[in-house]
């Protein structure tokens, strides 16, 4: 299993160089050869979940973190980096959204290129993305995280400007000095941690042993600071929109679907997990900013008119629920902030892909321009449809849970602080559904626009099999979501007595 | 006390095949007057140079020993430094041969010059007291302004070279100040006497001015201020991007890798001990704060690349300050975090010159033979006729933002900010935090250019035929790739590095 969880990552660095190596008269085959590899990384991933969980194994005294699997090494003594990856029911699922997102956007790109650049280079960044989002999720030592964290900007920043659209320049260079500025903030703000403390292992660090309130504060500041660039929260999100709105489709699949969570993840296992005093301190500024984001970005989207833009900020509310469920720091908020990760992922994935679709057939993105699409390509507007239900939380489809048990969650937690949030989460929620109701109506009805007018109802083949497993996924976390929760249970119960604990 | 020391030579050994190295070069130059031999003696002897500093730097020796203590330590430290300084005159030579081959400039000279400079870097990183150290310094810089002029019939040459002299005789006379200053209060220039004396634990000599003395101030003051020109530290670093851009392309990698090091080994040799923290910490950190921020700003504003280099190299130079900072606080002055502070500057001295070196490499193999470093606009598309050379450029770059995949970049600044914290300086810490973006924004810039669409496009597209590739000469081939290849080594392992600096 530890070979496995070398392979995870090594196998798309593989591929990576290997893509970006073969010659450019044979790029089909270099994108082939890439989308093979992230195939292999999928089937490395899952079987993750196999052997000996040790369930019963989370009792008081040991450590919060109890990976399923983990490997060890020495990298760097004199920086405290130690090469240690791990996987448990916190970080799995979001290892296999990961691998499964950069599949699909792999195979994506064997049938539609976007203009800008060879082909095989866009598969080389994405796999190379794959490896820091992935490394992010396994690592369990704190420079290693950060490490892996620093791995994705680049790439994701030459997407963006390689492939982008018209905008692209301003757009990536906003991207990358925004999400830098996290980074580096993540990086004072893991040796805070480790200078303070002698180690930079999680599985240790987890529940603040040994570190006094002053250290544990100016910490969980700096890093919650750099994951709210990340997640993004809002008034740090302002990157989101416009990277989204200029980067290719596959990029905003991954930018939306699996780099958002890196934010939100990080905000858990790190923030939370080394700094609980100070989470406890900071959790009502978090929840405040948190259900500002949920409603600012209803609102703004309510007066979007550019369809991938109005995605993008819907992301900014989703993730809003998100870290309110962290802000409430108990076990059903994380349990709803995990799943909300893993909802969001699938079904803003699909929303972009779909997006991406509209705008390369009638090269638009105004709402304006695009009535009567339901006329034209129906099972494209039907599938549109259906995303963006999932999306508002209809009972039933993936969305539901993590939004729901947020506001659950803030309403357990009582006192008329906590309740206001939650209302005031409850009412963004009614937003949600108000601004995507109104997306349908301007995209779905109507007579057809003259962009909209020449298109034909078929799919092809490729886009039908990246859509599939999203739609797929969305039904399946909505229906059972036992999935996901069912190996977080413990993990977040044992962070969560560790947080809790005085 | 005899009248005659007895001298270790084998401690000498590297500073006596550094010198051999530039005599030899005379002697080929004049004995035989072939280019190609001429270049191939100073390679070889810069090698050797680097070959006998490794051998050497296994044990701990000292020679010319006084009472006082003694002016030539060899040792693990003096090896490293030394190892720098032969490797970056041999990419140096390597970068400037094909030049040297095809133009007017004298390639015996040129070499001569170059190997009297490596001599004074090594026997920089050995000296033990401020004569030898001052001395060390003035012989590695001396060479350069010839250098820095040997650009026939370029006015901007002569003028870098004139800027360049005057700016550095006047900081050197402010460290012999200095120096002078220091021997009249504590009466001794023996770096290890030094510091007991002025931190008050040993009597200074008999008819010095006590210790407490103002005087002692402004000695020390001048002595950092001095060393701090050559570091290019703000705001004494008016002189670099000036001289830098006017000088040959490989003249200005070693101007902004060689001599910038040698002024941080110096800068270092005094501040570890011999100086006390109280007074060089703040000036240090004041220093630092200014370098980082004024030379990352400045160089948002370039359209030279050679002015954009330095700019930065200005920038890093106060990263490299930087971990000294924590001298100017009472928990930086303890023994072992004033040991990390120094070992932190010096490693993140070392991977900025690797990757430094490295963009200088990329940049002359994309320009045409002795051509300058124009601007970055010339550099347009640059990345796409050349794929390799530009992948090189761009992981040199984002290596000097500190980021991967330009790992060893990412580990420096790794070193850096947890020196400062160990410190407890973390304001200092969130300055070169915040400074960091700022330099990426630039960095992006060039890194971008590169892979721009040409503005006068063939209908063909991007993909260009081998025909109209200009060949990359291959010495300057070699130098990029091997230059490259350590900073992927040092990127993956920089525990060798690590180790190294930690004397």
């Amino acid at each position: 299993m530890t070979v496995l969880l070398v392979a995870v990552l090594a196998l798309p660095l593989l591929g990576a160089l290997l893509t970006a190596a073969l010659p450019a008269r044979a790029d089909r085959t270099a994108r082939a050869v890439g989308t093979g590899f992230a195939a292999l990384t999928l089937l490395a991933a899952l079987p993750l979940a196999a052997g000996d969980r040790g369930w019963f194994a989370y009792t008081t005294e040991s450590p919060a973190i109890r990976p399923w699997h983990q490997v060890d090494l020495p990298w760097v003594p004199g920086l405290d980096l130690r090469f240690h990856l791990g996987v448990d029911g916190i970080s799995y699922p979001l290892v296999v959204l990961t691998a499964l997102l950069v599949l699909l956007c792999c195979g994506y790109t064997l049938w539609r290129v976007p203009d800008g650049g060879p082909g095989r280079l866009l598969v080389a960044l994405l796999l190379v993305v794959e490896v820091g989002l992935l490394g992010t999720f396994l690592a369990l030592d704190m420079v290693l995280f950060l490490v892996f964290f620093e791995v994705v900007l680049l790439p994701m920043y030459a997407m963006i400007a390689g492939w982008g659209g018209a905008d692209r320049r301003r757009a990536a260079r906003k991207f990358a000095l925004y999400t830098l500025l996290g980074s580096v903030l993540l990086l004072v703000g893991v040796f805070t941690v480790v200078t303070a403390a002698g180690t930079a292992d999680l599985v240790a660090l987890t529940g603040g042993t040994g570190l006094s309130r002053g250290t544990q504060l100016a910490a969980f500041t700096l890093l919650a600071l750099a994951f709210a660039v990340k997640s993004p929260l809002w008034p740090l999100h302002t990157w989101l929109p416009d990277a989204h709105t200029q980067a290719p489709t596959v990029g905003s699949v991954v930018l939306a679907g699996v780099l958002l969570k890196m934010g939100t993840y990080g905000l858990i296992r790190v923030a939370v997990g080394v700094a609980p005093e100070g989470a406890r301190w900071a959790a009502p500024v978090l929840g405040v900013l948190a259900v500002a984001a949920i409603l600012v970005g209803s609102l703004v989207c309510l007066a979007q008119d550019e369809l991938k833009r109005l995605i993008a900020y819907s992301s900014v509310g989703h993730m809003g629920f998100v870290l309110l469920g962290v802000a409430t720091l108990t076990a059903t908020g994380l349990q709803a902030a995990l799943i909300g990760n893993i909802a969001h992922g699938v079904i803003t994935g699909l929303l972009f892909f779909l997006a991406g679709a509209v705008k390369d057939r009638t090269g638009t993105g105004l709402l304006a321009e695009l009535s009567g699409l339901r006329e034209t390509a129906p099972r494209l507007a039907g599938l549109l449809a259906f995303a963006a239900v999932a999306s508002l939380g209809l009972p039933g489809l993936a969305g539901f849970w993590g939004e729901a048990f947020a506001v659950v969650a803030a309403v357990q937690v009582g006192g008329p602080f906590w309740t206001t949030l939650a209302v005031l989460a409850a009412v963004g929620g009614a937003l949600t559904a108000a601004y995507l109701l109104r997306l349908l109506r301007r995209v779905t009805h109507g007579r057809p626009t003259p962009a909209v007018a020449p298109l034909g109802a078929a799919l092809a083949r490729t886009e039908l099999a990246a859509w599939a497993p999203l739609v797929l996924l969305a039904l399946v976390i909505g229906l059972a979501p036992g999935l996901v929760l069912g190996m977080a249970g413990d993990p977040v119960q044992a962070l969560v007595e560790r947080v809790t604990s005085r | 006390m005899s009248v005659v020391q007895s001298i270790d030579h084998l401690a000498l050994l590297p500073a006596y095949a550094a010198a051999g190295t530039a005599v030899l070069v005379l002697l080929t130059d004049l004995l035989l007057a072939r280019r190609g031999a001429t270049l191939a003696v100073a390679g070889a002897g810069a090698v050797a140079t680097v070959l006998v500093a490794l051998l050497a730097g296994r044990q701990t020796r000292s020679t010319f020993c006084v009472a006082d203590g003694c002016s030539y330590l060899a040792g693990g430290r003096s090896a490293l430094v030394a190892v720098v300084f032969g490797l970056l005159t041999v990419g140096v030579l390597a970068l400037a041969a094909p030049a040297l081959r095809a133009g007017p400039t004298p390639t015996g000279e040129y070499c001569f010059l170059l190997a009297c400079s490596m001599t004074g870097g090594v026997v920089l990183g050995a000296a033990g007291d401020l004569i030898t150290l001052i001395v060390a310094l003035e012989t590695l810089t001396l060479p350069l302004y010839v250098l820095v002029g040997l650009r026939r019939g370029s006015q901007a040459s002569a003028e870098a070279a004139v800027t360049f002299f005057v700016v550095s005789v006047v900081a050197t006379s402010v460290t012999l100040l200095g120096a002078a200053l220091l021997h009249a209060t504590t009466g001794t220039l023996h770096l290890a006497r030094l510091g007991p004396v002025l931190t008050g634990g040993t009597p200074p000599a008999a008819g010095a001015v006590p210790v407490d003395h103002p005087l002692t101030t402004v000695a020390v003051t001048l002595l950092v201020l001095g060393l701090a020109f050559k570091v290019a530290a703000v705001p004494l670093h008016a002189w670099a991007p000036a001289t830098y851009d006017g000088a040959p392309l490989p003249v200005a990698a070693y101007l902004s890798t060689a001599s910038k090091f040698g002024g941080v080994v110096a800068l270092l040799a005094v501040v570890q001990g011999p100086l006390p923290a109280t007074r060089t910490g703040p000036v240090l950190a004041v220093l630092a704060v200014a370098t980082m921020t004024v030379g990352n700003l400045v160089a948002l504003r370039q359209q030279r690349t050679v002015r954009l280099l330095a700019w930065s190299s200005v920038a890093q130079a106060g990263y490299i300050l930087a971990p000294l900072g924590v001298l100017a606080l009472t928990a930086g002055r303890t023994g072992a975090v004033r040991d990390t502070a120094v070992a932190a500057a010096l490693a993140y001295a070392v991977l900025f010159v690797v990757l430094e070196l490295a963009a200088f490499a990329a940049v002359v193999a994309l320009r045409p033979v002795g051509a300058d470093g124009g601007t970055i606009a010339d550099h347009r598309g640059a990345g796409r006729r050349h794929p390799l050379v530009g992948a090189a450029l761009v992981l040199a770059l984002v290596g000097l933002a500190g980021l991967p995949p330009g790992l060893a970049g990412l580990f420096a600044k790794v070193v850096v900010v947890r020196a400062l914290l160990d410190g407890g300086a973390g304001w200092l810490a969130l300055v070169v935090a915040v400074n960091a973006v700022i330099g990426l924004a630039y960095y992006l810039r060039l890194a971008a250019t590169l892979y721009a669409p040409t503005p006068v496009a063939t209908s063909g597209g991007p993909v260009v035929t081998g025909a109209d590739r200009p060949v990359i000469p291959r010495p300057v081939a070699a130098a990029l790739t091997l230059t490259t290849l350590a900073a992927v080594v040092l990127g993956f392992a920089p525990q060798l590095l690590l180790d190294a600096t930690r004397w």
